[in-house]
């Protein structure tokens, strides 16, 4: 009896994975409704200035997305100048009014009263470059614009 | 009679494939949303219309090239620019505004409703000074219209905003006709100007 007592392997008990599977679909449900999907890859460096008085832009489906900055490293045979990037394009200042457009038209006639420009431009680019994308949304009448900043610690903003 | 059995699928891949997919959202999806400043620009004007304001009622702001900061032709760091604005703001000069606190100078704004603030910026001074200042601004609005909410309604100006997103519309709509009236008592009058030089 002792024998045989001593011979037995001492096993931890195998955990069960049979719920493996439930758990990983909650995540994924999860991650499904909880997120979007990424639109653009940014070509260009990105650093958001900081503000505390911010409004949230919760509304995905109406924003129209400016990006400015430098080209970021990997695209540097573009030059070093600050450039515009449109829906994974670099452009240039006059071709902002084109994209307006063509956003516009790919929304239906009731929701375009509330499209909105999200200006997402790298806080070391000067104002004139600013002033031009501002002067040619004027132009096309998208008058909604939204500096978008990243959130600045001690806000009371309303989030 | 023998029972048929249907054979049973073999679930241990299931975990695998699971991962799979959550990987997959994982990679492409984001889930941050965005905050920014929300700004409404004016409208293009073909000829430009001659008002009258007098300098009075405008409060200077000039942004330079080595983002320096000039308010009615005097430095000023940004931090100091929030109470520089609400003094000037909240001013009421002609004793014509009722809810204002300001120290009714007269060589200050008269009323809130016309007060003026214009912004210049060089066109080599740079956006995160430019930004700095909106959110300073911002600031000074945000503050003199809580205040005022306070006041009037009892509660903030930013849970009046909150509520504009609330579900039962008696509250939406109660939410809405707070908010246009304080933001009547403080209408963000903003002019912008590009300096090019």
């Amino acid at each position: 009896m002792a024998k045989l007592k001593n011979r037995k392997k001492i096993n931890t008990p195998e955990i069960s994975t049979a719920s493996l599977p439930d758990i990983v679909f909650m995540l994924l449900f999860f991650f499904m409704v909880a997120t979007v999907m990424r639109k653009n890859t940014l070509m260009i460096e990105n650093r958001l200035p900081s503000a505390n008085q911010v409004e949230k832009l919760d509304t995905k489906n109406l924003i129209m997305n400016v990006y400015v900055g430098r080209p970021s490293s990997r695209y540097r045979n573009v030059g070093s100048e600050a450039r515009i990037q449109l829906n994974d394009k670099f452009a240039e200042v006059k071709d902002i009014k084109a994209f307006i457009m063509a956003e516009r038209a790919s929304k239906t006639e009731s929701l375009r009263p509330f499209l909105i420009t999200s200006l997402k431009i790298d806080k070391e680019i000067r104002m004139g470059l600013v002033g031009d994308i501002k002067k040619e949304l004027k132009e096309v009448n998208a008058l909604k614009i939204n500096y978008t900043t990243r959130l600045k610690d001690g806000s009371n903003s309303n989030k | 009679m023998t029972k048929r059995l249907t054979p049973s699928v073999n679930a241990g891949s299931m975990a695998d494939i699971a991962f799979l997919l959550l990987i997959f959202f994982l990679v492409t999806t984001t889930i941050e949303t965005d905050y920014g400043i929300r700004r409404q620009l004016s409208p293009p004007q073909d000829d430009p219309i001659d008002t009258y304001i007098k300098e009075k009622n405008v409060l200077e702001i000039a942004i330079n090239q080595n983002d320096e900061l000039a308010v009615e032709g005097n430095i000023l760091s940004v931090e100091e620019l929030k109470n520089t604005t609400i003094a000037f703001l909240d001013n009421g000069g002609n004793a014509s505004c009722d809810y204002c606190r300001g120290k009714n100078d007269k060589k200050s704004s008269d009323h809130p409703d016309k007060a003026v603030i214009s912004l210049v910026s060089d066109r080599e001074s740079s956006y995160e000074m430019y930004v700095a200042v909106q959110n300073e601004l911002m600031e000074a609005y945000n503050e003199l219209r809580n205040r005022e909410s306070e006041r009037l309604y009892g509660v903030s100006y930013e849970v009046i905003k909150q509520n504009l997103n609330s579900n039962s519309p008696s509250e939406k709509h109660l939410a809405r006709e707070r908010m246009l009236k304080i933001q009547s008592l403080y209408p963000e009058k903003i002019s912008e100007t590009s300096l090019t030089r």
